[in-house]
């Protein structure tokens, strides 16, 4: 049966790369005992798959992992043995089970949430100034930036370079203030200073990465972007009540997006209170 | 949230930044203030590379068994961490606490392979400890050496405080009473070495002096210093069954090179090859019980969440139970998605049997290694595999639906003609001639056969010990003359021919047989640059040729000339069980293609008695 689950991905392993947390789910799961269902063949492997691969570096407390199970395990007790299993740095936070026709993470994702963290060690160096360290310069700099018609980033592929249009993906910029994460207790705790809140189109179709927005950001006030002074963290992933196949919504779209945070997208979608929308 | 060594601007700068950050599952971490001991265990390569090795996660557990002691783990930063460390002088630190190696209290090297020793020295250098061990002081850690290498440590003695010669299961727990007691009384770095001296197998280069003939060659070997043991005897753990074996191994976050289960079956091999170090090093053979082995498998499986097994020995079809073994793991395990990899067997019904359980008979190959094309040359090497067999056990493959095959050879065995060298090909194009007399609608496509052949590279303690190497040149020449042989054969198609580098080859030649007046070239060689020499990529072979003319150091001496029957080796202090008249006496039958039994067919004497263990008590 389909289930998917909620998860951080914090300090260290930030380091990991997506493939490479999927092994450790695998193991992870091998040994607490879950049955995970298996591909047929030679080769037999659990099946699932992640919502949208995590850049290195990046600190997330909404990854999501759908999976494939051969028998039904009560939400509380496949928390509490999954995560006897994590090392302190990933831990799965929530856990629900899919209709079975419901379709994976990966192909219903519209947005995602990030904060930008200014890092401790940067917020010390005397010879780093930026518009980011004076809370007057920064709220200019998001009014200015939101108020753009046109938003140009150089996008490299493989093969060339092209300019693109980026102002219709970004939903949301702006200072970080209230709500900011479960976890930012942690981050205020060893020093993080939160500095913006995003949230942008993402999924298979147009994925568009926190560091571009931030770049581009930069760019505008004149200033290098020094992608070593921020921590990104990803809040959450969304998918779209209205968005069919194949589309991609922008902060333009008619009818209006409707976002759903996964960990209640698959199941059955009951609107109950609680379940919070920003568009 | 963990504290890292390395800040993360520089960890997303260099490739795999997961090889330096530690926290791996089934990591040990104790308090460093409750513990007497910091011992940092480092393998000289990679991460994926040390990773994979069985002998440092015995080791990890063994010491960490002991509540005294925190054992960590170092490896070989890569080459791009590597530059970055020395220009940004930051300390090498180990896995576990992150911590500079050098301050810890041991640091315990092990040496798999000739090629790592200038890698050693990056170890010292990039933790702050002096390269030569006479310059070290009380702020330096014990730096010891262990693993096969140390059979000639000769070449590095410079480098280390001590050698641990033989398996590591027996004497580490006497040298860390003998180190908590030293440090207790407030001795010099001299005291404790004098008293580790004293335990049986630790080695101690500074208290010996190496003389030498006119010639090169050595004249005398004998401690300098009182109370020291003139002959050093090899430790050999003589139960394999109640002894040090993890049950919950470390579990790398990235791939590895070895990313499994690894299930050690036993240890020895009855075979005596006599190419073979390992088969003399390693003797007598010594099985493990069969319910051991049920036992760790089972509880490594469940600890680590891995998803293959695979099972560890020289000559693993001499393993008396190791058909109750696989398939024991193959009911126990297939049904849960466990893989069960097997090591390389003699093909016999068991192993087809088991192999068409276990693999895709579309996907997998057969290997064979008869190490040498011809009969006589087989004999010679005492390599007791028929071509008879060989035939058989591939036509039994084939007919049970394989069709890839592969061989392994040696160039350059002690008195190779070019029949033997041709022979190879023929070998090759007998398996295949072999496969074509399957009616054609019987067939599964076209057979391939992939045949490699290595410069065979003489051993200490083996046989060949007095025998010369190939050159290099002779080396190119006959791998051109084999490849031209292979492409006049009936199914020259069918037939894909390797061949491993010869100047690699030449240089571990040199160093496995080498003495102490190698020191100052390895030194020379990493100081100009060369490291990480078993990666082709990176060895710079004029470098090192440069080095052994500055330091008036002859490499030919140490491969071209055959060694007389009285020469004193550099490695002849060292007692590993199996004596020197032994191997001498299979010298000489080796010269007559005399084969000698394996040790269960009847024991030939070789001197490993002496241990009371294994095949030589039962």
């Amino acid at each position: 049966m389909k289930a998917r689950l909620k998860f951080t991905k914090m300090g260290s392993m930030r380091f990991i790369g997506h493939l490479d947390v999927m092994r450790y789910f695998q193991k992870a799961f091998r040994r607490a005992g879950i049955q995970v269902s298996y591909s047929k063949g030679f080769s037999p492997h659990q099946i699932m798959s992640f919502a949208s691969p995590l850049g290195l570096g990046l600190s997330s407390e909404g990854e999501y992992l759908d999976l494939s199970l051969d028998e039904e395990i009560p939400k509380e007790e496949f928390l509490q043995r999954v995560n006897t299993q994590m090392n302190e740095e990933i831990s799965v936070t929530d856990f629900l089970y899919l209709e079975e026709e419901s379709k994976s993470s990966m192909a219903v994702l519209a947005a995602c949430d990030y904060l930008v963290y200014l890092k401790p060690e940067w917020s010390l160096k005397p010879e780093w100034t930026s518009f980011f360290s004076e809370e007057e310069k920064r709220r200019n700099a998001v009014e200015r930036f939101m108020k753009k018609e046109r938003v140009e980033i150089l996008k490299k592929t493989k093969r060339s370079e092209k300019l693109m249009d980026i102002r219709e993906y970004i939903y949301l910029l702006s200072e970080a203030e209230e709500d900011t994460g479960s976890l930012q207790a942690d981050f205020t705790d060893a020093g993080y200073e939160p500095l913006l809140f995003m949230q942008l189109t993402a999924g298979s179709v147009v994925n568009i990465k926190p560091e571009l927005v931030l770049e581009a950001v930069c760019m505008d006030e004149g200033e290098e972007y020094e992608s070593a002074a921020f921590q990104i963290h990803r809040l959450e992933m969304y998918g779209d009540l209205n968005m069919k196949k194949g589309e991609v919504h922008t902060w333009k779209s008619d009818p209006v997006c409707e976002l759903v945070p996964l960990s209640e997208y698959g199941k059955v979608v009951k609107l109950s209170n609680g379940i919070k929308f920003r568009y | 949230m963990r504290k890292l060594a390395l800040s993360d601007e520089i960890l997303l700068r260099v490739e795999k930044p997961a090889r330096y950050i530690g926290g791996e599952i089934n990591m040990v971490k104790k308090d460093p203030e409750k513990v007497d001991i910091r011992f940092c265990m480092c393998f000289p390569d990679v991460y994926e590379i040390g990773m994979s090795h069985l002998g440092i996660q015995i080791l990890y557990d063994m010491f960490n068994l002991r509540e005294d002691t925190w054992c960590e783990r170092v490896y070989s930063p890569w080459m791009d961490l590597d530059r970055i460390m020395r220009e940004e002088h930051i300390p090498l630190f180990a896995l576990e606490s992150q911590d500079p190696v050098r301050n810890f209290d041991f640091l315990g090297i092990t040496l798999q392979y000739e090629m790592c020793y200038t890698n050693i020295l990056q170890i010292l250098d990039l933790s702050g400890i002096p390269l030569l061990a006479k310059d070290r002081t009380s702020e330096d850690p014990f730096v010891i050496g262990g693993g096969p290498c140390t059979y000639n440590p000769e070449p590095i003695a410079d480098f280390f405080d001590i050698f641990y010669i033989g398996e590591g299961e027996t004497v580490y727990g006497d040298l860390m009473e003998v180190y908590k007691a030293w440090k207790k009384a407030g001795g010099t770095r001299e005291d404790f070495l004098k008293q580790a001296a004293q335990i049986p197998g630790l080695y101690i280069p500074q208290f010996y002096e190496a003389e030498y003939h006119e010639d090169g060659t050595l004249s005398s070997f004998h401690p300098v210093t009182d109370g020291v043991p003139e002959r050093i005897v090899k430790q050999v753990q003589r139960d394999m069954s109640d002894t040090y074996y993890p049950e919950k191994p470390l579990v790398p976050y990235i791939k590895v090179t070895q990313d499994r289960v690894v299930l050690e079956i036993q240890r020895g091999c009855i075979r005596g090859c006599r190419f073979c170090q390992a088969g003399m090093l390693y003797r007598p053979v010594r099985p493990r019980a069969l319910s051991f082995l049920k036992q760790r498998a089972k509880a490594m499986l469940e600890s680590t969440g891995h998803e293959e097994i695979t099972l560890s020995s020289l000559s693993s079809s001499d393993y008396k139970e190791l058909d109750k073994l696989v398939y024991w793991l193959i009911e126990e395990f297939q049904g849960q998605g466990v893989n069960i990899s097997l090591p390389s067997l003699r093909i016999d019904a068991f192993a087809l049997d088991v192999m068409s359980r276990v693999q895709d008979i579309r996907k997998s190959s057969l290997t064979f290694a008869p190490e040498a094309g011809s009969q006589r040359m087989r004999n010679v090497i005492n390599k007791g595999l028929t071509e008879e067999e060989i035939l058989k056990g591939a036509m039994d493959a084939f007919l049970g639906g394989w069709n890839r095959v592969k061989l392994y050879f040696m160039l350059g065995l002690p008195g190779e003609t070019d029949e033997d060298i041709e022979a190879i090909a023929v070998l090759s194009d007998k398996i295949a001639r072999e496969y074509y007399t399957i009616p054609k609608e019987e067939r599964n496509g076209k057979v391939s056969i992939v045949s490699s052949s290595s410069i065979f590279v003489p051993k200490p303690f083996t046989p060949f010990q007095w025998a010369p190497m190939v050159s290099k040149e002779y080396a190119v020449e006959k791998r051109d003359f084999l490849l031209s042989k292979v492409k006049s054969q009936l199914n020259a198609k069918s037939i894909k021919y390797n061949c491993h580098d010869a100047d690699v080859s030449e240089l571990e030649g040199i160093f496995a047989r080498g003495d102490r007046k190698l020191c100052g070239v390895i030194l020379q060689a990493y100081q100009e640059g060369c490291i990480y020499d078993a990666w082709g990529e990176f060895f710079k072979y004029d470098i090192w040729v440069k080095a052994f003319q500055e330091q008036g150091v002859d490499m030919d001496f140490y491969i071209k000339r055959e060694r007389g029957e009285d020469e004193l080796f550099p490695w002849d202090f060292i007692d590993i069980g199996v004596t020197k008249r032994f191997l001498l006496r299979e010298y000489l039958r080796s010269k007559e293609a005399v084969v000698t039994p394996n040790c269960r067919e009847g024991c030939s004497g070789c001197g490993a008695a002496v241990f009371q263990c294994g095949v030589c008590v039962s």
